[in-house]
């Protein structure tokens, strides 16, 4: 391998980056569900060709992906290895999330890219699709205890042989979805995007010739991982231990552990979250491919320059237990796998606290809150509203945390009050910051949100929650306090109640008139209470984000003196 | 008679006067400092330099920064939210996302502060029916104690009132009758469109700014009348087109990209003229560089911009997207060894190294200072009395060239590598994300940077040719002489064309019509011609994003005839087809939103009366040693404005003026057009 002038790999390394910005841009413009289109769940990339390695990823995909799709290349290589017939042209589809990680929502694409009749690198796409079968529309499915209740399952086959589509895989595809039109926008989104990729490489490798960019590409790893051991000698060498927990799996009524054991030495670093839960029956389960995904989602929040780059896991070991709800073997569900990815970011967050305080920022709210509410209206019509809701940051070495923000896995916002009222018969009665939510600390952690929701329709309708952090709360750091838990409530003619499983409920029945209220963690706080300054605090209880008795009870009286 | 067209654009470091005389049709420009904080010195100032009878002119079109500064500083006033019941925090939870992606850093705080945010018993729904009547005396009790807490402004923010603006109409009457000055913004004036936080956040935004802009426009405006002026005084809007000061006053938050709204305005302009319908603009500053994409001599519109994370801003605006790669952007090497620029900048102050003005860390003026293509003993401005080149070599080497194992020049040709780069991905990824293929475009860059990196556009993007401007650095005064007057209305229908109310649609199109007619009735300024257009933003049902739809509508004697829906089905299939290539067979098609605009035709001057008068030959008037690609070269120097029209100069070359550098790499030749633009293309060496 020839060696390569830096400047050349500077510009090479911006070069690649945008392919996969490029192909990201072409998906989103195409893409029919607005899941792509709007809240950008896709992402794509360049993979090494004989270990399905990350070499390049696009910046504007969604964060989880950065780290699982190469999984779904590696899944590929196994494949073709197995068939022993890879062929230029050829395109792979799977949704297997036991072998690419995630949930079967996302649909993966993977392209060989050929360079005189040789293999190069792969080329991958993922998208959330819009419906992919399953037991209830969206794929959402709270109570299921098999992948078979969540979606149909497509293991890696061959979408096209030599550039040949074959038309039978689409046929299958669209009979398994209840939105076949909107399946096939998003696939013809990523079809186009992988071309897109391939027309880009022709013409960098007609530019710089393969064995540059071959080059290139080895060279970038090295730096990334040069770059990863650099931040990593920096920190003391030492070992350091966090763990955290679910509430329940949505089945049984357990508390279920996340647990990790930070270990660094020298330029290497060990996360072990042995000790974790065994795998459990419901949808919290993860597949390995997402437990070292979410590794790298979290170390890249701490190290942000960090390049999407394999280079940057090579210092790093992810120890995983067999049989532990984070290696869940098939069929288990892993549709609520954003609860567990979420608890799995908060527990590195607190390990890495203790070794480099400076670092990172205290625990985000820890929990997606999937509220869907259901029913038919006068002319049988029926109607799901489906959404996420939000809630405060951690406090950071330099703030308080974000009021009400996004899920650290996601960038996702959410959509207008307005918008949901227009298009399903309920009525916000609150959509407002939650008082008294934020963990205290010298930084606050942000404020949460209350959401109070009445049903205006005459047949009433039906409430479904899955959400988390209803008995653990989101944990402040470096001696600051907690956030506060999230409470779920619902109106029934008797009044106000709390569903048993705390943050998780099926089906609850509501009458016109009646309504359903979330109010979400705040983040964790940063430092101890006692350094927080007096005029912040007093600052706070002005504008109502602490009420002057909570206010009292955590900081003491001396904000007091400090008021105008 | 007074004939002369003034367009002032003041930015952060000069302010730039372009003077058209109508009757004569010649035009001249002036560059004065901007004047800080009040905008308004410099502006006379300006003025001042090229005409000396205020009485002479016609009219002043201003694009200002004065709305952006307010914003991006929070300079604004106190400003005060009357908003209903359970609804208080909007402003601040924003639609639940986050400063950055990675790092889970940074918080926000809302112009707004909570305690000035006061709720009221009131409820519309989404149908437009009233569920809670609004309590009037809880209107007016919260508007004394907004007041009593010391706010100048104040904004009604109600749910629902795109859909029913009943219940906020009703507040707003009760808060201007009680309110001591002008300074009350209703969401359903400003935008009634659907989506809360976007209508909370732009109306919000106008009630901070409006003392503010009205303060500065009126400071202007008196003193424009004390120097005998009698003319017709305009602004600038960030959707290009120009608005009468009292609208300015009304709907500040319609000024938060005035400037460099303009500056594409001119480029589209300059462009068609020399036969460019598609073209790729980019302005390099201290900071940034700006990139605008006009295709088929249109400028993309978009619908909203973030001025600053959270401060959302819904009005429709010229599209720019910026990178920081602009002269002042810092190059630095990372842990990992690579070569990296920006986003760090050290601005025009102190600016880049050469400057003398305390930053010791190379940027890329300094690469193109140390590579001889800016002059070090004319720097362009006038500020500073010559470059310090040994400096800025003495920077590359300790930040770049010593890290990299490179001689001071190979570093200096490396920064400028990389930032080309990034320049080039902002090109590609601009056209790529609207569905263009930059190689059909033209490159304008405008700024006083920009021509320095033109031909390094042309190489990395594939673009065939190059268009400099004659006056590239007063693009954006050009810009406001050029602009037409061009309001925008917006009103959410939210209906499906099965059902939907015929009448109800051409009642919202007449009383757009309407509006807009009146505002360009009471302008002074004649037009060529005035035109109405309408689209509606459409989708299937089912669909979150829509398509902006064309619809036909005839209108005469002022009266407007709606479309039929079977028009309106067909605008939105051809619409549909055109972005994704396929209709959905049994789609249910639904309105979401009507936008109109409404532009009155300002007559356009003759870009020939700015060319070349010349005809001597073109002679360099010295040469200067030019490091290219390895290389120094002998490179002859040219004063760029004495060239005559028709004149080719081979690369290498550098073409001077007093506000703008314009290099002629080797391979390209540069030449002039029959309007004084100079046209760089692969060409011969001589």
């Amino acid at each position: 391998m020839s060696e390569i002038d830096p400047i050349t790999l500077s510009v090479l390394a911006g070069r690649m980056e945008q392919i996969a910005d490029e192909m990201d841009a072409t998906l989103f413009r195409a893409a029919f569900n607005p899941i792509i289109a709007e809240a950008h769940d896709a992402s794509h990339g360049l993979y090494h060709a004989q270990t399905g390695d990350t070499l390049v990823q696009g910046k504007s995909g969604l964060p989880i992906f950065v780290g699982v799709m190469s999984f779904a290349v590696k899944a590929v290589i196994e494949k073709a290895a197995a068939d022993g017939d890879l062929e230029d042209g050829d395109i792979y589809i799977f949704n297997d999330a036991h072998i690419g990680g995630t949930h079967l929502s996302d649909m993966r694409l993977v392209r060989p890219y050929f360079r005189d009749g040789e293999l190069f690198c792969y080329l991958a796409s993922v998208g959330h699709w819009h419906d992919v079968g399953g037991n209830v529309p969206g794929n959402y499915n709270p109570a299921a205890t098999e992948v078979f209740q969540e979606a149909f399952v497509l293991p890696p086959v061959k979408l096209a042989r030599a550039g040949e589509v074959n038309q039978d895989i689409i046929d299958i595809l669209l009979r398994n979805t209840r939105l076949p039109q909107s399946a096939m926008g998003d696939l013809n989104g990523q079809l186009g995007a992988l071309d897109l990729g391939v027309r880009r490489m022709d013409e960098l490798l007609d530019e710089y010739g393969a064995e540059t960019i071959a080059a290139a590409l080895e060279a970038l790893g090295h730096r990334a991982e040069a770059l990863m051991r650099s931040e990593l000698t920096d920190l003391p060498d030492g070992r350091w231990q966090a763990e955290d927990f679910l509430d329940n799996d949505g089945i049984t009524d357990e508390p279920l552990r996340i647990s990790v054991a930070l270990e660094i030495r020298g330029d290497q670093m060990t996360l072990d979250f042995s000790g974790s839960s065994p795998q459990c029956a419901g949808p919290v389960n993860i597949a390995l491919p997402t437990t070292v995904a979410t590794a790298y989602v979290a170390i890249k929040h701490i190290f942000p320059a960090l390049p999407a780059n394999a280079g940057v896991m090579r210092p790093i070991e992810v120890i995983v237990p067999e049989g532990s709800l984070l290696s869940a073997e098939f069929p288990a569900p892993t549709g609520g796998y954003t609860e567990t990815i979420l608890r799995m970011i908060d527990v590195v967050f607190s390990a890495f606290a203790k070794a480099a305080p400076t670092r990172v920022v205290a625990n985000a709210y820890g929990t997606i809150n999937a509220l869907s509410i259901a029913g038919k209206r006068k002319n049988g019509q029926p109607w799901v509203m489906f959404s996420f809701y939000g809630g405060g940051h951690g406090g950071s070495p330099e703030t308080d945390g974000l009021n009400h923000g996004n899920a650290p896995i996601s960038t996702a916002t959410i959509p207008p009050m307005e918008i949901l009222e227009a298009a399903y018969p309920v009525m916000f009665r609150q959509w407002a910051l939650r008082p008294d939510s934020a963990g205290p600390g010298a930084h606050r952690g942000g404020l949460g949100a209350i959401y109070e929701i009445e049903v205006l329709e005459e047949n009433g309708a039906e409430a479904f929650l899955f959400g988390e952090r209803g008995c653990f709360a989101p944990k402040g750091i470096v001696g600051g306090g907690d956030g506060a838990l999230n409470i779920f409530s619902y109106e029934q003619e008797d009044g106000w109640h709390h569903p048993p499983l705390t943050s998780k409920m099926r089906g609850i029945r509501l009458k016109q008139g009646q309504a359903v209220r979330l109010e979400t963690p705040g983040g964790g706080g940063y430092g101890a209470a006692s350094d927080r300054a007096p005029e912040a605090i007093a600052r706070d209880v002005a504008r109502g984000l602490i009420s002057a008795a909570e206010a009292d009870r955590t900081y003491g009286t001396d904000w007091r003196e400090g008021q105008a | 008679m007074s004939a002369r067209m003034i367009g002032v654009d003041v930015g952060g470091t000069f302010t730039d006067v372009f003077v058209l005389d109508e009757a004569t049709g010649t035009a001249s420009v002036a560059k004065v400092p901007t004047t800080k904080p009040d905008q308004s010195g410099g502006f006379l100032d300006g003025i001042g330099r090229e005409v000396s009878d205020l009485s002479q002119i016609a009219v002043v079109v201003h694009g200002t920064t004065a709305g952006t500064n307010a914003l991006l500083e929070r300079k604004g006033a106190r400003t005060g939210v009357i908003t209903t019941q359970g609804l208080r925090d909007v402003l601040e939870m924003r639609r639940r996302d986050r400063p950055r992606t990675w790092g889970l850093r940074g918080d926000f705080e809302p112009v707004v502060d909570r305690r000035d945010r006061l709720e009221v018993p009131e409820r519309t729904l989404a149908d437009g029916t009233i569920r809670t009547a609004v309590n009037l005396d809880a209107v007016r009790d919260a508007a004394r104690q907004l007041q009593d807490n010391g706010c100048e402004a104040v904004a009604i923010l109600f749910a629902n009132a795109y859909a029913n603006p009943e219940n906020e109409a009703a507040a707003v009457k009760a808060v201007r009758a009680i309110w001591p000055n002008p300074h009350v913004s209703a969401s359903h004036e400003i935008l009634p469109e659907i989506r809360e936080f976007e209508r909370f956040s732009t109306t919000a935004l106008n009630a901070y700014l409006q003392p503010e802009v009205s303060g500065y426009i009126g400071r202007l405006e008196t003193a424009l009348q004390k120097g005998g002026f009698d003319g017709e005084f305009m602004i600038v809007q960030s959707n290009g087109g120009v608005m009468a000061v009292d609208t300015a006053c009304r709907l500040p938050i319609r000024t938060a990209l005035s400037g460099p709204a303009a500056g594409v305005i001119a480029a589209g302009y300059i462009a068609q003229s020399a036969g460019f319908d598609n073209v790729i603009t980019g302005d390099m500053g201290g900071t940034s560089f700006d990139v605008s994409l006009i295709a088929g001599g249109q400028s993309m519109l978009s619908p909203q911009t973030a001025i600053d994370f959270g401060m959302v801003v819904r009005t429709p605006m010229i599209e720019i997207t910026t990178i920081g790669a602009g002269g002042g952007s810092i190059a630095w090497v990372d842990k990992g060894g690579l070569l990296n620029i920006g986003p760090e900048s050290a601005g025009s102050d102190p600016g880049p190294v050469a400057y003398g003005l305390g930053n010791d860390r190379p940027t890329v003026t300094d690469a193109n200072v140390v590579l001889g293509r800016i002059d070090p003993d004319n720097p362009i401005g006038g500020k500073l009395e010559r470059l310090d080149t040994d400096a800025a070599a003495n920077a590359i080497d300790a930040h770049v060239g010593a890290p990299l194992g490179l001689s001071t020049l190979e570093a200096a040709e490396a920064i400028l590598r990389v930032a080309n780069s990034r320049m080039a991905g902002a090109i590609r990824l601009v056209s790529i994300e609207r569905g263009f293929d930059p190689k059909r475009f033209a490159f304008m860059p405008f700024g006083g940077g920009g021509a320095l990196h033109a031909g390094a556009m042309l190489a990395e993007v594939g673009i065939a040719r190059a268009i400099v401007p004659r006056y590239p650095g007063v693009t954006s005064a050009m810009g406001c002489v050029i602009a037409d007057m061009r309001q925008d209305f917006v009103q959410t229908v939210n209906s499906l064309v099965a059902t939907l109310d015929e009448a109800t649609l051409g009642g919202f199109m007449q009383d757009h019509t309407d509006q807009g007619m009146a505002l360009l009735d009471a302008a002074r300024t004649n037009f060529e011609a005035r035109e109405v257009s309408f689209e509606l933003d459409m989708a299937y049902i089912g669909q979150t994003h829509t398509v902006s739809v064309p619809v036909p509508a005839q209108i005469e004697n002022g009266k407007v005839t709606p479309p039929t829906k079977p028009q309106i089905e067909d605008a939105f299939d051809t619409a549909y087809a055109a972005t994704f290539g396929r209709l959905l067979k049994n789609g249910t098609r639904r309105i979401l939103n009507l936008r109109s605009a409404v532009t009155g035709k300002r007559p356009k001057f003759d870009l020939a009366t700015l060319a070349p008068t010349t005809t001597e030959p073109p002679a360099p008037k010295s040469t200067r040693r030019v490091h290219f690609e390895g290389a120094w070269h002998d490179t002859a120097i040219y004063d760029r404005l004495a060239l005559p029209v028709d004149a080719v100069i081979y690369g290498p070359a550098i073409l001077e003026q007093p506000d703008t550098t314009v290099l002629i790499e080797p391979g390209l030749q540069g030449r002039v057009d029959r309007f004084g633009n100079t046209i760089i293309e692969p060409g011969k060496e001589a």
